[in-house]
């Protein structure tokens, strides 16, 4: 293998860990709060994804356009399916809460493909994405560029939110005590609302990039991510932002090039990441930034 | 209502749901028949889900992948070397499995105990966690599993699935099968062993002090659970006639799951009134699917709509009505008679047998 096909695969790996950064983010911050995973998470990055899709197709908006209101609303979607599958179950058995979520995601997926349809639609990829860089035998579409500084350009609007705002501090203590918290007089439900809308734009945002790289949509899509970015943020340490961004990368970068070194795996390439959540939840359940966790009688 | 007389009731009502086995093997066409035997396999798969989520605690999402290996066993071991030639032409069977070729009911035995051994190397390491955790390490197990069988070409054939399984279940083998899974809760939920489970699930560190194994209560669940699971995905392969690595993907345990809430976690007869309940609406409500005429205005052809009414309904009853149907409560015979004799509230009706229910 030559030095230019190995960075050009390491370029790849790194605009598919910073979208599967992006969706684990979410899954991480809603962990950290309720301890719930919040199964339809892969959904509403579909759902974020299909949004701009008719921003562009249906009303006609230019792609940056699209790209603002769809993030809006589908943040938006995250409080509101917060209120409507979650919150009545906050005291709940947690069995009851994860059935909740599991039932909110087919529901989100079929209503999908009611709505949507269930054929895939070609996505329109804005002319800023697709230009073709070319870098001493890496060549690379401009999108693959844009992803992982979108990503830190988010990740670093994210941390300086949860560490240097009054709003972060208050998910900090609720992710801490939930119950401590509400003594403190902090608004838990403002907390949680706030965390499922920020968690679920950036969610829109992963999908929305993800449908520029890969320019299909189908109600589906979110499936699969979804799953493997719940594996990337437990792998990283759930309830920890930058393990969350972390075990993105690392997961992107471990399908990628393991398909590009033993192709005779490809076939194998969506077990990989099941394969690793088992090792690390056998090894360090913690995760590789989480912090212990004592279960408490 | 004295013990002698239940008995006789029960003894009635098996005889009357045999004769009507019977007369509806006879008489019914072969579309109501596969979904009277779809309800059968449903019953299976239901108690063998609800004993390790409903009565263990344990919340497993796996069951799709004991299902397929299960239903791969059974087919691999009763296809004749014939059939199984016509299915493996892109690449050829392994030379080992050719000519293997057993009769239905050991196959159907050896597809549980695969299902169950495969169960007990996978409860080892995963029942070490705990709720949520367990939940995504057991789906991932089974993506696993589907993952594999896709790609063991020479034994699986592969995404291209195996087709012409002999068509086996029929509706005494598959309704036979559902009426042992039920005499064999019933039987666990009454002994010793079936307190340990729920002890288990109510309360882990009491269980443990009361002198209770707690993981291997956890691991016996699971791996029984696995062996119904393996019965009950071999009974659908031989229904269905073909099978493929897609068939069993999360869908299949979200179908399941939806039966066993919807009955109620921890209820026997929950399960099995959900089974049949669900599998025939799922059969009725198919016309959502297909093109909608509500007198004003037409809907073209939606496929997908009959699914959101079912998530919804999941939602509706974990949000509204957690207990489900049954919620913990069983079937008696002297529920009935309190439900049916009101007027004798004031009457001793309501102290004698009661529910044999769960604590």
């Amino acid at each position: 293998m030559t030095l230019a096909l190995f960075l050009q695969h390491l370029a790849n790996a790194l605009s598919l860990g910073s979208l599967y950064a992006l969706i684990a983010i979410g899954y991480t911050m809603v962990y950290g709060i309720l301890r719930l995973i919040n199964f339809a998470h892969g959904d509403v990055f579909m759902l974020g994804a299909y949004l701009a899709f008719y921003a562009v197709a249906t009303f006609l908006l230019p792609w940056w356009a699209a790209f603002l209101l769809a993030i809006l609303v589908t943040a938006l979607f995250g409080v509101v399916l917060e209120r409507v599958a979650y919150r009545p179950l906050r005291d709940s058995p947690r069995i009851s809460v994860m059935i909740s979520a599991i039932g909110a995601s087919f529901l989100i997926e079929n209503v999908g493909i009611v709505v949507f349809g269930g054929r895939p639609k070609g996505v329109l990829v804005p002319d800023v994405m697709n230009v073709k860089l070319g870098l001493g035998g890496v060549s690379v579409m401009s999108v693959s560029v844009v992803i992982p500084v979108l990503t830190f350009v988010v990740l670093a609007i994210l941390l300086w939110v949860v560490h240097r705002t009054k709003t972060g501090m208050a998910m900090r203590a609720v992710s801490t005590d939930l119950d401590a918290a509400r003594l403190q007089a902090i608004d838990v439900n403002r907390i949680i609302s706030f965390t499922f809308g920020a968690g679920s734009l950036l969610a829109a945002v992963g999908g929305i990039m993800w449908s520029y790289k890969y320019p299909q949509l189908n109600p589906l899509m979110g499936t699969m991510p979804g799953l493997k970015c719940f594996i990337a943020a437990v792998i990283g340490g759930i309830g920890s932002i930058q393990g969350a961004v972390l075990g993105g990368f690392l997961l992107g970068g471990i399908e990628l090039l393991t398909v590009a070194f033993l192709p005779t795996l490809t076939g194998y390439r969506d077990a990989f990441a099941f394969v690793l959540l088992i090792v690390v939840l056998l090894v360090k359940p913690s995760g590789l930034l989480g912090g212990r966790h004592v279960e408490k009688v | 209502m004295k013990p002698k007389r239940t008995h006789l009731y029960t003894l009635a009502a098996v005889a009357a749901f045999a004769v009507f086995l019977g007369v509806a093997d006879a008489t019914f066409d072969a579309f109501a028949l596969r979904v009277l035997d779809l309800c059968g396999i449903y019953v299976v798969l239901a108690l063998s889900l609800n004993l390790v989520n409903g009565f263990t605690g344990l919340f497993s999402l796996g069951h799709a992948g004991f299902m397929a290996v299960g239903a791969y066993t059974s087919a691999l071991l009763t296809m004749t070397a014939e059939q199984k030639e016509m299915n493996f032409f892109l690449e050829p069977i392994a030379p080992w499995l050719a000519h293997l070729s057993i009769p239905f009911i050991p196959a159907l035995v050896v597809a549980g105990l695969v299902a169950a051994g495969l169960g007990f190397v996978i409860a080892a390491p995963a029942l070490r966690l705990r709720d949520d955790y367990l939940a995504i390490a057991t789906l991932g197990f089974a993506e696993i599993i589907r993952v594999v069988l896709t790609n063991a070409q020479p034994i699986t054939n592969g995404a291209l699935g195996l087709k012409g399984l002999p068509k086996f279940a029929g509706t005494w083998e598959v309704w036979g099968c559902a009426a042992l899974s039920v005499l064999f809760m019933i039987l666990l939920t009454r002994s010793a062993y079936g307190r340990a489970l729920k002890a288990v699930r109510d309360d882990e560190i009491a269980a443990g002090a009361m002198g209770v194994n707690v993981f291997r209560t956890k691991v016996v669940s699971f791996t029984v659970s696995s062996f119904m699971a393996g019965v009950g995905g071999a009974l659908l392969g031989h229904l269905l006639t073909t099978i493929d690595p897609k068939m069993f993907t999360f869908m299949l345990t979200f179908n399941i799951l939806l039966v066993v809430v919807l009955g109620g976690m921890a209820s026997i007869t929950g399960s099995v009134i959900a089974s049949i309940a669900v599998t025939i609406l799922m059969e009725a409500l198919r016309f959502l699917d297909g093109p909608l005429d509500l007198g004003v205005f037409q809907l073209d052809a939606r496929p997908g709509l009959r699914m959101v009414v079912f998530s919804a309904l999941l939602m509706a009853v974990v949000i509204f009505r957690q207990r489900g149907l049954m919620g913990s409560r069983e079937f008696s015979w002297a529920m009935l008679s309190r439900a049916r004799l009101p007027w004798r509230r004031s009457g001793p009706a309501g102290t004698d047998g009661g529910t044999h229910g769960v604590a």
